[in-house]
């Protein structure tokens, strides 16, 4: 099923050939379809709007003007305020703790997918359903207990705490895609592999690995959103302002400039910038792996 | 979500040769999975049994933990406004994400920007987005004072059905647009010729909308509801940012009482009793919505899977 959508959306391009934009144009209008696109754009646009301009207002022109309006004299001594509150220093956590994730809980779940896929014993059926049985059920549920084991590791506040149980947490999701993924790849070519006396493990790297690359990608960019934009783990796993994740660091900012909105305003952009930035960059990519392995 | 149709593996691409073992490949993932989810999982029934106050031993105490939490009186409310949030998060978000979702699947050029700028509210951490509305809906210095308007400068997070409709409303402002493109895609797979067939038939726009669009997204519209549904149990981010349950208790979901029972009250057993419940709610609410999606059907729905 995954493979299907990521498929189609892979072929967005030629599926939007003039056939379909000529039904459309030739079909009645969906009215309601587009005033509720329309209407709901303006409710996602207006507080993004409002957060962007109100970041570069004064504190007291916060106060003085009109909400709506955009600042006058634009200052950017909210963003300095931010980025001298150490939020450097939260930014690199936060990669680090993101790449610690995907780069392990992505290899490893395509291994696994890989063995899942290729195997054909009892002990793969079993674990591919406990995998799947993750899926069900809300992993957050299990916070204290992973605790108690990060705890007992005397991994309490240090950015491991939050890795290990994220790649955990990643693995189930991630060998579900990459094995519909793996399923795809046309048997000649594994067989042709065989011929040539290719190991499982070299048939793993050079013939499977190239190919699914889409899927990896697609995977990387789900699990990294998640992890990038976790907040329980850093919550209770991690205690110092050494430590901080950006989420978590919005949060403690928050309480620490109640009042002052614009610089409060100042962090909520500047920790998501990186993330509008690739948003930017890979924008297909990462709408496609979103919904990658939700649809049939 | 194919997860909830389970199924065996299948065997298709390695049934054309005789391989050697890959067995060992599967194992740090296993290994990961088996440390950090499946012995927590255990773990967290084993801890519904004792008594723990975060820091020290862990002493065994029976069923202690699981009455005090069942004869609690705050449950019933606890479990009210986690259903209530789920119901009406639900309620809300699905036709409308139904709506756009078709409206997007449109390849214009112009829905396609208009789905760049849609889609910004799934990159924002809960957190983020937590701090931003709580900012915008403060009464004092918030949107309300800003523009003047008394209508808008209500305590909206101080009184207990308003703080619970904020907490729905941003979810929502969350969560549609991933939804919207889960449609979306679902949308862009149903075959043109079926609109076409109704077409010549002389099916109107209605007609098809519910004679072909909508039949043909149930497997769709089902993995949607069981991700909002099985989802919305552990907002934790966005409530605990936002109103940390208040005010009083209007908004204490089973997850923010989790939380709060085991690390603001040092009370890790009946914290696990909660977090037992958590688990079990959720798979009773995936097993459900997988029956409404028809038990056999499902198979098929793993076709590929």
């Amino acid at each position: 099923m995954a493979t299907t959508t990521a498929a189609s959306v892979d072929s967005s391009p030629e599926v939007r050939s003039p056939r379909h934009s000529r039904r459309k144009a030739a079909g009645r209008r969906n009215w309601l379809g587009g005033l509720a696109g329309w209407l709901w754009l303006a409710v996602v646009l207006i507080p993004i709007y409002w957060i962007v301009i109100t970041s570069f207002k004064t504190q007291s022109g916060y106060y003085a003007t009109n909400a709506f309006k955009p600042p006058a004299s634009p200052t950017i001594d909210n963003y300095r305020l931010v980025i001298q509150s150490d939020f450097p220093q939260y930014f690199i956590n936060s990669v680090v703790v993101t790449a610690g994730t995907i780069v392990p809980a992505v290899l490893i779940s395509f291994m696994a997918a890989f063995a899942i896929v290729r195997g054909n014993s009892l002990f793969l059926t079993g674990v591919n359903g406990m995998f799947l049985m993750g899926l069900a059920i809300p992993l957050q549920a299990t916070i204290i207990p992973v605790y108690l084991i990060i705890i007992r590791l005397k991994l309490y506040d240090s950015l491991s705490a939050i890795i290990l149980p994220s790649i955990a947490f990643a693995i189930p999701l991630s060998v579900l895609v990459l094995a519909n993924f793996i399923r795809d790849v046309p048997k000649e070519l594994f067989e042709s592999m065989r011929v040539d006396g290719a190991s499982e493990w070299t048939t793993l790297w050079r013939l499977v690995f190239p190919l699914t690359r889409p899927a990896l990608v697609t995977v990387s960019i789900y699990n990294g959103l998640a992890v990038w934009n976790g907040f329980l783990l850093p919550l209770i796993l991690t205690q110092s302002p050494a430590r901080r994740t950006l989420p978590l660091a919005v949060w403690t900012f928050q309480g620490q400039y109640g009042n002052n909105v614009p610089a409060i305003l100042a962090a909520v952009v500047l920790t998501t910038l990186p993330i509008l930035v690739l948003y930017a960059i890979g924008r297909r990519q990462l709408l496609s792996g979103l919904t990658a392995g939700f649809n049939k | 979500m194919t997860v909830l149709a389970g199924g065996p593996p299948r065997a298709d691409a390695s049934s054309g040769g005789k391989t050697g073992s890959v067995a060992w490949m599967v194992l740090p993932a296993l290994l990961v999975f088996v440390a950090f989810g499946v012995i927590p999982l255990l773990g967290v029934v084993g801890l519904s049994f004792s008594r723990w106050d975060g820091i020290g031993d862990i002493h065994s105490a029976g069923f202690a933990s699981w009455r005090k939490t069942l004869t609690d009186p705050n449950l019933p409310h606890m479990l009210y406004v986690t259903f209530l949030i789920m119901i009406l998060s639900w309620a809300f978000q699905t036709p409308v994400s139904l709506l756009i979702g078709v409206f997007l699947a449109g390849h214009q050029r112009y829905r396609e920007w208009l789905a760049v700028l849609f889609f910004i509210p799934l990159l924002l951490s809960s957190a983020a987005i937590a701090v931003a509305y709580k900012a915008l809906l403060d009464p004092n210095f918030g949107l309300g004072s800003g523009l003047h308007i008394g209508f808008l400068s209500q305590d909206w997070l101080g009184k207990d059905k308003l703080a619970l409709g904020v907490v729905v409303f941003i979810v929502s402002w969350q969560f549609i647009p991933f939804h919207s493109l889960i449609y979306q895609s679902g949308v862009r797979q149903i075959p043109r010729s079926m609109y076409e067939a109704a077409e010549i038939d002389g099916a109107g726009r209605i007609r098809q909308f519910r004679s072909i669009t909508l039949p043909q997204l149930k497997y769709t519209i089902i993995a949607s509801s069981t991700l909002m549904v099985v989802g919305s149990l552990t907002f934790f981010d966005l409530i605990f940012v936002l109103t940390a349950g208040g005010p009083g208790d209007a908004t204490r979901t089973l997850a923010l009482a989790m939380y709060k029972t085991g690390f603001q009250a040092n009370l890790m057993g009946p914290a696990s009793v909660i977090a037992v419940i958590l688990v079990l709610v959720g798979l009773a609410l995936a097993l459900l919505l997988r029956r409404l999606g028809g038990g056999g059907s499902s198979d098929s729905q793993m076709e590929g899977a």
